[in-house]
């Protein structure tokens, strides 16, 4: 039987895009120290750190956890780096409450981030191989052709993406820590963007931010000393598949659907929709809501656009997502998925302030990376399993 | 100097310090039958021994089944048909192309995975999935062992590839 395992403590920075005053080790401790205090700790309680971060070719910073772990207090303690590209975030935090639920550490930190502003994604997704021609521009270019797909077999109105990218920003302004705040947002102004990647807009994707997120875990003894509400972990899932091969599902890929049955079954869900709080949702282009949506069994195949469009996904709807902003409105790429997972546990704490949704007991927190082929997910509470 | 004085207060944010990084590619057995064939114009795939499919590059093993793909190689046509597409009006410093331009998925005749590429010689807003194409070569004395002997893709006087016949492919 694996440890009752507990979120004791949240810390995130400010994110924008660019945080010019911190290094990067000054941006995770920024994060670190803030989950300290509101777990009411010191590093000298903290067992174990877990860093992650998304490629290393973004900042051109080879390795950075070795740079990084004295800034997180992670000096004579074991320290573990964790990479699965953009779902990193996700699965770093998976890996550390792992290690409390296992009972091999009672009290873990983990820290996620990217610095955007010394990095260039772009370049660093764009890379030229012998056997294929190069054509993908950065991660726009890679998924714009995926969401065509989804388009085209799924009948979604043209303009799902636009109330996706609308109903983000208008949440981000409920969360002071997001970086775009767009105060005059509207459908008009998103519709008439720059087409970017077609049929991705420019107010379609998710901006370019510095930002570390981190949290503290604690198994059941120790979380019951913890000043705040605790978010007890129902259930962790990661799925991964290979980017290519013939018949792939690139819109709709196995592992997704895989993951999604897993994390319930582990969890005791028998109906998502229903048991399911609030979500944050890996969205850092508009139309992976809708198709998310479908991706975490929240919605028939072919549906989830359905639930954007009766408004069922905004603040205040039947299944509010991403209330904190979502990936639309704030990307340190390496510490997003981790906001998910962090976010979602804020809302069954009751902490979420302005963005919080009213009696959120149960939570989803979820990510994807690489080429829609890395899913992290996690399910946690106000109330113990 | 004042000006100097009034640098030197102010603190230092950031440095651009640019990385290189230059490799050689082991191309193996596989890899390098693929070149030497596009070298004589040729596009060989190989079958994955589980599901038969064929793989078009092949780089020796099956990435769903995990097993080697090292039986005889099948020649596939230099057309095909487009299976999803975006147009394209971000820049990248390593993708050499002109601003806007077509990125697309084509399926070639006889292969069953899609190759990235680019399409041309086409309207934009003529571009559809579904659309038949084919392959423009550089003129053959330009020819290396490099997929770059295919400059893109131009659509062909051919009906549309019915949607059944490749949604299995996005």
């Amino acid at each position: 039987m694996a440890e009752l395992t507990g979120v004791v403590g949240i810390g995130q920075t400010k994110y924008a895009a660019k945080r010019a005053e911190l290094s990067m080790p000054g941006l995770l401790r920024e994060a670190a120290l803030r989950a300290l205090e509101d777990a009411g700790l010191t590093w000298n309680d903290i067992d174990a750190v877990v860093i992650g971060k998304a490629p290393d070719m973004f900042e051109g910073v080879m390795m950075p956890e070795l740079f990084l772990n004295d800034a997180v207090g992670g000096a004579y303690k074991p320290m573990l780096r964790v990479h699965t590209a953009g779902s990193v975030g996700g699965s770093t935090a998976v890996v550390a409450a792992s290690l409390v639920q296992s009972g091999v550490h009672d009290r873990v930190l983990t820290v996620a981030y990217e610095k955007q502003s010394e990095s260039n994604a772009t370049w660093a997704l764009s890379i030229s191989m012998p056997f294929s021609v190069a054509t993908i521009a950065g991660a726009g270019g890679y998924f714009a052709p995926l969401v065509r797909g989804y388009i085209r077999r799924s009948g979604a109105p043209d303009d799902t993406g636009i109330r996706v990218a609308v109903k983000d920003r208008e949440h981000a302004l409920k969360n002071p820590l997001a970086h775009l705040q767009l105060e005059d947002i509207s459908f008009e102004m998103v519709a008439n963007s720059p087409m970017l990647w077609d049929p991705i807009r420019y107010l379609e994707t998710c901006p370019s931010s510095d930002g570390a997120c981190a949290m503290i875990f604690a198994n059941e003894e120790l979380a019951r000393q913890a000043p705040n509400p605790v978010a007890w972990v129902h259930a962790t899932e990661m799925r991964s598949e290979p980017t290519m091969f013939s018949g792939r599902d690139q819109v709709m890929p196995q592992a997704t659907l895989d993951n999604a049955a897993s994390l319930y079954k582990k969890a005791g869900i028998q109906n998502p929709r229903e048991e399911i709080d609030c979500a944050e949702i890996y969205v850092p282009f508009s139309w992976f809501e809708p198709m998310w949506m479908e991706g975490m069994l929240f919605a028939p195949t072919n549906e989830g656009w359905k639930m954007t469009y009766e408004g069922a996904t905004k603040l205040g709807g039947e299944l509010p997502v991403n209330c904190s902003g979502g990936v639309l409105s704030s990307n340190p790429i390496g510490a997003s998925g981790m906001i998910r997972f962090a976010e979602s546990a804020l809302q069954v704490r009751g902490m979420a302030g302005e963005h919080q949704v009213d009696g959120a007991k149960k939570a989803l927190g979820h990510a994807y990376g690489g080429g829609s082929q890395y899913f992290s997910t996690w399910i946690v509470s106000s109330e113990k399993p | 100097m004042s000006e100097q004085e009034s640098d030197a207060n102010e603190p230092v944010e950031m440095l651009r310090m640019p990385v290189e990084l230059d490799y050689t590619y082991s191309a193996g057995t596989s890899a390098s039958r693929f070149l030497r064939a596009f070298a004589e114009g040729k596009l060989l795939g190989q079958r994955c021994p589980v599901d038969g499919k064929v793989y078009i590059p092949t780089r020796g093993s099956c990435p769903q089944h995990g097993v080697p793909i090292d039986g005889e190689p099948v020649e596939v046509a230099d057309k095909g048909t487009l299976v999803t597409y975006s147009i394209v009006r971000v820049p990248s410093e390593n993708i050499p192309l002109e601003l806007p331009y077509v990125a697309i998925q084509v399926v070639l005749d006889g292969a069953d995975t899609a190759m990235h590429h680019v399409l041309s010689e086409c309207e934009l807003e003529d571009v559809h999935m579904g659309m038949r194409l084919q392959a423009k070569w550089k003129p053959r004395e330009e020819w290396e062992t490099s997929v770059g002997n295919i400059l893109y893709f131009i659509p062909i006087d051919e009906p549309d590839a019915p949607y059944d016949s490749y949604k299995e492919h996005i």
